[in-house]
């Protein structure tokens, strides 16, 4: 079974950003960069079914030549391959365009199932997944919180978290999942693996070699962009009261139904 | 495609009912159409909608499309991509306004990478500047805020989260005209299928429609003691949640967590019951109108976020808080 993982390099969630002064973006200055942990669960889901059924698990990125690192990351995990699209003409680009980049690289390689993580964790758009299901134009599963794939491997059963409920639904591989973070624990690189995957090859890739144009896929072909990023609302520290049980419930009462008019 | 000036929004349903924030979303159309001149429009797809229907007719829509037929009786990507994408081409509305749901995520980048449409996802405002339509959204898990405008010609899709825009009532003195759009659908082009939805069983209604939360932390002590915070939330009709440590400890469901890994939500009250306030926990609550903190540590970091810090037992001042709602909600001792 032929698994291609997508993955982005993404900063460090557990890090604080700073905004740049003009608000175009975050400054990248000191800024830990680490693969995107819903697609850690989307690496770790593909290594799972290749040591099921044989085969191979491929990395697929967009982004500049850092992401490599991202790359650098899953092969240590143990995927096999690992590819990048990397071209300033996708400065600007948008969701679609991204896909629509992932989808070229992808159509080159053979594919039983194509996972994404849920979102990813700086612009937390989670559109990629389904929008390169689109331009693949296979089925898709999103935000699959348990995946079992048949014996013969021609599709799986998933579970998917809906609101209230958990919908369980048959999909046919070849297909698009993307996961969430309750599907497995992903595994920790190995020494090994670190020193296999050091020596790996990233393939880079330009709009070129796919047989893409700026005009189809870079900031001509956007249809939004990011015109400012700012800091969200503070909020202040409200009062405090410190006192007995009685005064604690009487003043939360009293909040409840003056303030927050919820009572 | 040329654009239109109608603004559409997806009505998302279950048992018969519209869901909350598709309705909010008719706010939402209504506040956008009036620069634009143009039509609010429910586009309602299923099969068997007469009661969904009636439900979203005193809304405050100008128009209700139907898409019916009997493989839009349950949800799928294939099947109702195929009927929204199919109207919005004939149609051409300004923007398509879908409920930021599991549903909602699911079908609206499927759409819109097939139309060519811009989206934009996880909106909390949406609005008009220079002719452009321009949202902002919560990014780096809520570490930013981002206004993106969206460019180009053509239908766009904005996925937009719950609880932002208000519930409009059901007394608009418009009465939507009903037409009922033509369905085409092979059932070979429907790949997925749905085997069965299992309900979670909850007592509290469901965390992402909830106007009051009550969220229990590492505080909570141990799995029995959300017995106290169902009893509170159930006095107040309100949902529970959970930050992360309730949840790899076990002592809640996945679907309990609120957070950078869990759920996102935008209540008028957020009551963080034993909660220390990691910036994980803050991504996914700092949101809500109001924070109700009670910890017993001072020094809780969920303190510097709180409109009303308590600074005390909760095992002692919950029991005593939801006697005290329930007397209020019964108009005893009020």
């Amino acid at each position: 079974m032929n698994i291609v993982v997508c993955v982005k390099q993404v900063p460090d969630t557990e890090a604080p950003i700073r905004i740049t002064p003009d608000g175009s973006g975050i400054d990248e200055t000191g800024l830990t960069l680490v693969m995107n942990y819903y697609d850690e669960h989307a690496t770790e889901a593909g290594l799972r079914l290749r040591e099921q059924f044989g085969g191979t698990v491929t990395l697929v990125s967009v982004g500049p030549e850092r992401a490599r690192e991202a790359l650098r990351t899953g092969l240590a995990m143990g995927a096999d391959d690992a590819v990048l699209v990397s071209d300033p003409a996708l400065n600007g680009a948008d969701h679609l365009g991204i896909a629509r980049v992932l989808a070229a690289v992808i159509k080159t390689l053979p594919h039983d199932a194509v996972i994404c993580g849920k979102l990813s964790t700086d612009d937390n758009a989670a559109t990629i997944g389904a929008a390169l299901a689109e331009y693949l134009g296979l089925p898709q599963a999103t935000a699959v919180a348990h995946l079992e794939v048949d014996a013969a491997g021609t599709g799986a059963v998933v579970h998917r978290e809906v609101e209230g409920g958990v919908e369980v639904v048959a999909v046919p591989f070849p297909a698009l999942l993307t996961v969430e973070r309750s599907l497995n624990e992903p595994r920790y690189p190995s020494l090994p693996g670190i020193m296999k995957a050091k020596r790996k090859e990233i393939k880079i890739l330009t709009l070129e070699n796919l047989g893409l144009t700026a005009a189809e896929v870079g900031v001509a072909a956007a249809r939004t962009a990011l015109v400012r990023l700012s800091p969200p609302p503070a909020r202040k520290a409200g009062r405090i009261v410190e006192g007995d049980t009685e005064q604690a419930v009487a003043a939360i009462l009293a909040f409840l139904k003056d303030e927050a008019k919820v009572l | 495609m040329t654009m239109g000036a109608d603004i559409w929004v997806y009505i998302e349903h279950a048992q018969a009912a519209p869901k909350k924030v598709s309705l909010e979303l008719l706010s939402c159309a209504r506040s956008l159409s009036t620069a634009l001149g143009g039509n609010v429009v429910a586009f309602v797809p299923g099969s068997k909608i007469d009661r969904v229907i009636a439900a979203v007719g005193p809304r405050g829509a100008d128009i209700i499309y139907t898409a019916e037929h009997p493989l839009l009786d349950t949800y799928t990507t294939d099947g109702h991509a195929a009927v929204l994408a199919d109207a919005v081409r004939a149609e051409s509305p300004a923007i398509v306004l879908v409920g930021s749901t599991a549903q909602g995520r699911d079908l609206a980048p499927r759409v819109a990478a097939r139309l060519g449409a811009g989206i934009v996802t996880d909106c909390t405002t949406l609005g008009w500047r220079d002719g452009k339509l321009l949202a902002t959204r919560p990014m780096y898990t809520r570490k930013a805020i981002g206004t993106v405008r969206v460019t180009g010609g053509g239908p766009c899709i904005a996925v937009v989260l719950p609880a932002m825009y208000p519930l409009p009532d059901a007394d608009s003195p418009r009465q939507p005209e009903v037409r009922r759009r033509p369905v085409q659908l092979d059932g070979k082009a429907i790949r997925t299928s749905v085997r069965e939805v299992k309900s979670v069983h909850r007592e509290t209604i469901p965390l992402i429609e909830a106007n009051v939360i009550v969220s229990g932390g590492r505080g909570m002590k141990a799995p029995e003691n959300f017995a106290i915070l169902d009893d509170l939330a159930r006095a107040l009709g309100a949902a529970v949640g959970s930050s992360r440590p309730p949840v790899d400890s076990g002592w809640v469901p996945h679907d309990y967590e609120i957070g950078q890994t869990g759920k996102t939500v935008s209540p008028q009250v957020y009551l963080a019951c034993g909660i220390s306030g990691a910036p994980q926990h803050l991504a996914g609550m700092s949101g809500s109108k109001y924070i109700v903190a009670i910890n017993k540590d001072p020094n809780a970091p969920m303190f510097q976020v709180a409109d009303l810090g308590v600074v005390g037992d909760l095992f002692e001042i919950i029991p005593k808080l939801t006697e005290a709602v329930k007397k209020v909600k019964s108009g005893i001792g009020d």
